[in-house]
């Protein structure tokens, strides 16, 4: 044992701390950026905050917040869905299956999404009339395209059909970071190659899939705003629609810029709790989120030690 | 009566231009521990693999319980057996593997009933009433909600043990199942395996545990370069082996 006859503990070490003068330094440059931001932020009377204000929660945007999470949530969900299945495809022993989602990745992550979403936006001039019925055979429904597919559903779809190819290399990732020897455990029981994925394969795949999941569905919010050139008047779209008409452009900026990066900061929450979900018995364990972890550093540099904690000597 | 549990007549394997296998013939009968001992990159674990068919031979014939691994024989032909008919006699083959391989994401319990309940579509609180009971016999009924990566080597293979008797089976594989743990913990479960073999399971076990193929083993196979050069009681072979390879062998890890 360390500790002395008397049971003390041996003698605490109380250095001198070191001086980190060009901390000090950057830290005053730092200040002097910011205040100069917020010196302009408030007094130059261009910002338009009073219009922010007035707009941030009127009707029109609010309709276009919500048109703009249902894209979101329209192209992630195809997204996913059938990234995944691509990914399964991309892995089969069948290089017709692997290799027509090879083909399926190269096409969707080889042209502009841009003009993906213009292409469904005019599919109609492709085909007039869509129906469904047996291939080459008759049709039990048919009608005009354009009333199958509206601008929203063409915006959701092309997105969705786009971030399909990206998000199958994210679980192709995913399940190539799952230990071979898992697959053959698994089999070993009797286990099909079906199952094999659905319990043990993508469930351990998730930890590496959720991270870029985040990513994707983030940027998918901001991408989302390419539908406005399908005549979608979602978040971005009304903004510019507003500023056209009141000339208040920077304050039009503002007032999509704050509900986006509100919006990605619930996301930014939510994929905490997902990541902790799949962490499950993992080594890794999910640190807290960055900015707590850092408040709770620089807090406890100048807490005041307990009195009782150091012993006398 | 009952006719060998395994039995392998000429069993070749190849990938590519390599010769893993060069024409095993050997049997197990039931209730039997066989030991298979060798070098590394003697076949040993392949051949084991081929037993459960996570690989497929390339000549020869390999049965267990009197059925073809894989394949099934008819018109003088062998057919390509069913992903489910191959998935339903793995489920009746146990195996033990050296790096363990238990699922992460899942609780020792979970671990162990994950075969019944999935594979054989069991009841949960059947499944888990035999998986607490296995959990019990391995020595770990405490560790029940335990993750994999807070159990020692030891404690893992146990639960790997668990988790293949809970699939009822009629032989049981191990793969090297000391190889990867600290001295220290070889012997827990050795100790379980010992147990198994008491009880009269049919057992095929690559290892390195001379002292345990000694002790415990019906038969002994010393396999070198995809053949086995020498088989016989292990008491016979460890005093009194025949071949100059066995010897050498022996002498290097003895």
């Amino acid at each position: 044992m360390m500790s002395d006859a008397q049971g003390h503990g041996p003698e605490e070490i109380r250095a001198v701390p070191l001086r980190h003068r060009w901390r000090w330094v950057a830290t005053a440059a730092l200040l002097v950026v910011v205040a100069m931001l917020v010196h302009t932020l408030v007094t130059n009377p261009r910002f338009g905050w009073r219009v922010v204000g007035h707009y941030l929660f009127s009707g029109p945007i609010l309709g276009g917040v919500a048109l703009t999470l249902e894209i979101t949530a329209g192209a992630m969900a195809i997204g996913i869905v059938l990234g995944i299945v691509l990914a399964v495809m991309r892995l089969s022993p069948n290089p017709l299956v692997s290799g027509s989602s090879w083909l399926y990745i190269w096409f969707f992550r080889g042209t502009p999404v841009f003009i993906q979403v213009l292409f469904w936006y005019n599919i109609a001039v492709l085909f007039p009339s869509l129906g469904i019925g047996v291939p080459f055979g008759p049709q039990f429904v048919h009608g005009n395209a354009g009333t199958f597919i509206t601008a929203v559903d063409a915006a959701i779809l092309a997105l969705g059909l786009n971030e399909a190819a990206y998000y199958a290399e994210i679980v192709r990732a995913g399940i190539l970071s799952v230990a071979h020897g898992q697959t053959e455990a698994a089999q070993s029981l009797g286990m099909r190659r079906t199952l094999v994925m659905r319990k043990i394969v993508l469930p351990q795949a998730m930890r590496v899939i959720v991270p870029p999941t985040g990513n994707e569905v983030i940027s998918m919010l901001k991408t989302s705003a390419l539908a406005s050139v399908a005549a979608v008047y979602e978040l971005t779209g009304e903004s510019l629609l507003i500023a056209a008409r009141t000339y208040q452009i920077i304050a039009m900026l503002i007032v999509a810029s704050l509900w986006y990066i509100a919006l990605s900061t619930v996301l930014t929450i939510g994929q905490y709790y997902v990541e902790r979900h799949y962490a499950r018995g993992a080594v890794v364990t999910v640190p807290y989120p960055p900015l707590r972890t850092q408040l709770r550093r620089n807090f406890a540099r100048w807490r005041v030690p307990f009195p009782g904690a150091t012993v006398e000597v | 009566m009952t006719g060998p549990m395994v039995r392998a007549e000429g069993v070749h394997k190849r990938y590519g231009s390599l010769e893993v296998l060069k024409g095993i013939t050997l049997e197990v009968a039931p209730n039997e521990v066989m030991c298979l001992i060798g070098p590394s990159g003697s076949g040993k674990s392949t051949f084991l693999r081929c037993i459960n068919h996570l690989e497929n031979i390339n000549a020869g014939r390999l049965y267990v319980d009197g059925s073809l691994v894989g394949y099934q024989e008819h018109g003088g032909r062998l057919h390509e057996l069913p992903e489910r008919e191959i998935c339903r006699r793995r489920a009746a083959i146990g195996m033990v593997f050296q790096h363990f391989h238990l699922f992460p994401h899942m609780t020792a319990l979970e671990n162990v009933t994950a075969g019944p309940v999935l594979v054989k579509r069991e009841p949960r609180a059947v499944a888990t009433e035999r998986a607490t009971r296995l959990l019990g016999r391995v020595g770990l009924g405490d560790k029940r909600d335990t993750y994999p990566n807070q159990l020692s080597g030891g404690q893992q293979q146990r639960v790997a043990i668990a988790r293949a008797l809970a699939m009822e089976p009629k032989l049981m594989l191990f793969d090297e199942p000391t190889s990867a743990l600290d001295p220290e913990l070889v012997g827990e479960v050795l100790d379980v395996m010992r147990g198994l073999a008491a009880e009269g399971m049919t057992m095929i076990v690559v290892t390195h545990e001379i002292g345990f193929a000694r002790e415990v083993g019906d038969s002994l196979v010393f396999m070198d370069g995809g053949v086995v050069v020498e088989q016989g009681s292990p008491r016979d072979v460890i005093a009194n082996p025949q071949q100059e390879r066995t010897k050498g062998f022996l002498s290097a890890v003895l």
